[in-house]
């Protein structure tokens, strides 16, 4: 026997809804990972503002310290310093060289393997490896590469740039691009390999039925199937590539020669971490979201399909 | 709606943020924890030599005191032990003492409310000036100990004899005292070809480096005087343009390299000299026959100062039996434990008359009587606010004038000096 559900019973269970959604039981599954997100990204990106607004620094527990709010004064002091802008100008530098690099070799490798050529596996692997490999012995091998007396050098002779790569002002951001590229080109690869094959074979066959040739099925029918992951690439490579701190803190000794490789991250980390100024420390990294932010939408909105 | 509820969700965040962040109540323990006695936490550098002075320390007391026992750890890892320390403070995990305080983070930690004034215990001051003499004094902040000057690392220039005598320099005597007598000799063991650098500081960007190039010539060239002194910046003066100068040449003639060493320059030969301190005796015993000699001056002057590259003690707020970890402080740095430091690290404790009080030790170690002498004429960083970000402003300006040569000495001397006293001052 069945009951009628009363009125009252509805009005909660379609409160319940709202809250939940259609799929209560989804929304379950999915708290732990709210929970997640709210903890590790909100939580800290909210604190990382309100420490923005205010004459702070971190105390022993117990301790309380005036830390008045300042307004924009924090963002007024890294606006009008010399080297956090010269940090966004490096950004932008390696950004320019780093992001275009990605995409067009990433999706040119990319497509070459998917198009059978010999020995695809072992590519694939030797791509993909440097990606695996942790950064901290990498740039241990490119400074041998590239330091003054390095294989580079040697092989380059009276060529090789005086100073050298890695103290060489000039130099400096876009051998760190020229790293940061090879080293993730193994993962973009992998994400052109998979949008690869969703662009149907039908359409190679009629553009070969029409008379294309190779390039003109490249640029007509390969680079638009791969959209999507195109603005993917661009947006991860954007974002991780203006999170630079590894790199210029080892290959460059601290973001040298003489700041002309510092970013924004590396000046986080020094005014935050080691001078213990996270209220300047905020304010760049709540500029460095934004401008981010303001990239990736660029991103998206140029490949996005009309 | 869709949108609205995240927003709110965020909002609440946000606002769960600001609610936290206000602090909490409490303040300082006071009096009940400088007598509180009980089992103690202790870190000790990574240090292999002092981790087993610090092993046979806390042996020796715990034997002593079955209920107030010490357990001693390596700091933890980090990029350096300042950030593990400010970091351990911030979270409250800070143990009741560590045994590797650099005297530049100190106001920074004492700021953050980190640390104990070790002058609130009874007899706190009058064992840091006894046991410390004159010197002591240079190490307080805000008019409170807090850290206990332990030991010091007199940095000298340490060179390679065999290097030195392939380049026909004699190993014995370099007679590198002067600026010219020094610049000569480097040119000399680099035209030899005997190596493919004179000397190799580290020309990388972080704060401390200056404490291994220019600021222990600085410290010789005006018989200890200290970067910042009453305030001010002292550095732009004829000394500090001499010492600026000095580098500047070395590293224009390509005596010094403006790159990292991808090796350990000293064991593997790239170098002929470091900046270093008695630690480096042991640390090079088996690879390298290494001399000393003090670091040079404009006029090769006897008896010069230098950099102390201290490392002290201090006790920690978040300590809850104080009154152990000031006994177990003053027993790990008694004349018998700073003896047992000196025989098992070569380090010498920050105490009045070291070469008087070990005769036994520096007879039976005649490499580290020199060290003995130069740790009586010894200087170490300024304690003042804002130290790191002082001492990154000066490495800024250093590496563009001095490194780098992008920048005039002149204009780096006068415009950093000018950044620093604004610091200082905040």
């Amino acid at each position: 026997m069945t009951t009628a559900p009363t009125a009252g019973q509805d009005r909660v269970r379609a409160q319940r809804r709202g809250w939940l959604g259609a799929q209560p039981i989804g929304s379950l599954f999915t708290l732990p990972y709210l929970v997640f997100v709210l903890t590790i990204f909100a939580y800290p990106l909210g604190f990382a503002v309100y420490i923005a607004f205010h004459d702070y620094f971190f105390t022993a527990p117990g301790v309380e310290v005036p830390k008045p709010f300042v307004g924009f004064d924090n963002f007024a002091a890294v606006l009008t310093d010399e080297r956090v802008l010269e940090s966004f100008r490096n950004t932008a530098v390696f950004l320019v060289i780093n992001v275009p690099l990605t995409v067009v070799l990433s999706m040119v490798l990319a497509t070459a393997l998917d198009s059978g050529v010999r020995w695809a596996s072992a590519y694939r692997i030797a791509f993909y490896v440097p990606y695996l490999t942790a950064s901290v012995s990498l740039v241990g091998v490119w400074m041998l590469l590239f330091s003054s007396g390095g294989l580079i050098n040697s092989v380059l002779g009276p060529l090789a740039p005086s100073p050298s790569w890695l103290i060489n002002s000039t130099l400096a951001m876009p051998t760190i691009a020229l790293y940061v590229t090879w080293k993730q080109l193994g993962f973009y690869i992998l994400l052109y390999l998979a949008a690869l094959q969703n662009v149907p074979r039908e359409l190679h066959e009629s553009a070969m039925t029409d008379g294309a040739n190779g390039w003109q099925r490249f640029r007509a029918v390969t680079i638009p199937g791969v959209r999507a992951a195109t603005t993917l690439v661009l947006i991860l490579a954007i974002i991780t590539g203006a999170n630079l701190f590894t790199e210029p803190y080892l290959l460059t000794a601290g973001g040298g020669p003489d700041g002309a490789s510092s970013t924004p991250v590396l000046l986080i980390y020094q005014q935050g971490i080691q001078q213990q100024n996270p209220d300047t420390a905020a304010a760049i990294g709540m500029l460095l979201v934004i401008v981010v932010g303001l990239l990736s939408l660029t991103a998206n909105r140029l490949t996005r399909e009309s | 709606m869709k949108i609205i509820r995240p927003v709110a969700l965020l909002g609440a965040a946000a606002l769960l943020v600001a609610g936290c962040s206000g602090g909490g109540g409490g303040g300082d323990d006071g009096g009940e924890g400088v007598e509180a006695t009980g089992p103690i936490d202790i870190w000790l550098s990574n240090n292999e030599q002092e981790v087993a002075w610090g092993t046979a320390v806390v042996d020796a007391w715990n034997a002593e005191h079955p209920d107030e026992q010490v357990t001693a750890q390596e700091i933890p890892a980090g990029s350096s032990s300042e950030e593990a320390i400010t970091a351990a403070i911030t979270a409250g995990t800070a143990p009741c003492l560590v045994f590797n305080i650099a005297t530049a983070a100190v106001s920074g930690w004492v700021r953050q409310g980190g640390l104990v004034d070790l002058t609130q215990f009874d007899d706190g001051a009058d064992y840091i000036n006894e046991r410390g003499g004159d010197s002591a004094a240079s190490y307080m902040t805000d008019d409170g100990f807090y850290q206990l000057p332990w030991k010091s690392n007199p940095v000298m220039v340490m060179y390679n004899k065999t290097i030195f005598a392939d380049a026909g320099l004699d190993p014995e005597n370099p007679g590198m005292e002067s600026y010219d007598d020094f610049l000569a000799g480097a040119q000399q063991i680099v035209d030899s070809g005997a190596s493919q650098s004179a000397i190799w500081p580290s020309p990388t960007s972080e704060f401390y480096q200056p404490w291994f190039d220019f600021y222990p010539l600085y410290i010789a060239e005006t018989g200890g005087t200290m970067l910042v002194e009453d305030g001010e910046a002292t550095f732009d003066s004829d000394e500090g343009r001499a010492v600026a100068e000095f580098w500047a040449q070395i590293y224009a003639d390509g005596l010094a390299p403006q790159e990292a060493s991808t090796d350990d320059a000293m064991s593997v030969g790239t170098t002929a000299m470091q900046l270093a301190g008695p630690w480096a005796i042991a640390s090079y015993a088996e690879t390298v026959d290494v001399g000393f000699m003090p670091v040079p001056t404009s006029s090769g002057s006897e008896d010069v100062f230098t950099f102390a590259d201290s490392k002290n003690v201090s006790m920690f707020t978040s300590c809850e039996a104080q009154g152990t970890a000031w006994e177990f402080l003053k027993f790990a740095t008694s004349e018998d434990s700073d003896g047992q430091l000196l025989e098992l690290t070569g380090q010498m404790p920050l105490r009045t008359d070291l070469a008087a009080t070990f005769p036994e030790y520096f007879e039976a170690n005649p490499s580290y009587e020199a060290f003995a002498g130069q740790a009586e004429r010894v200087a170490d960083v300024p304690s003042v606010p804002n130290s790191v970000e002082t001492w990154q402003a000066f490495r800024d300006g250093y590496s563009a004038a001095v490194i780098f040569g992008t920048a005039p000495v002149d204009e780096f001397l006068t415009s950093t000096a000018e950044t620093i006293n604004g610091l200082v001052a905040e």
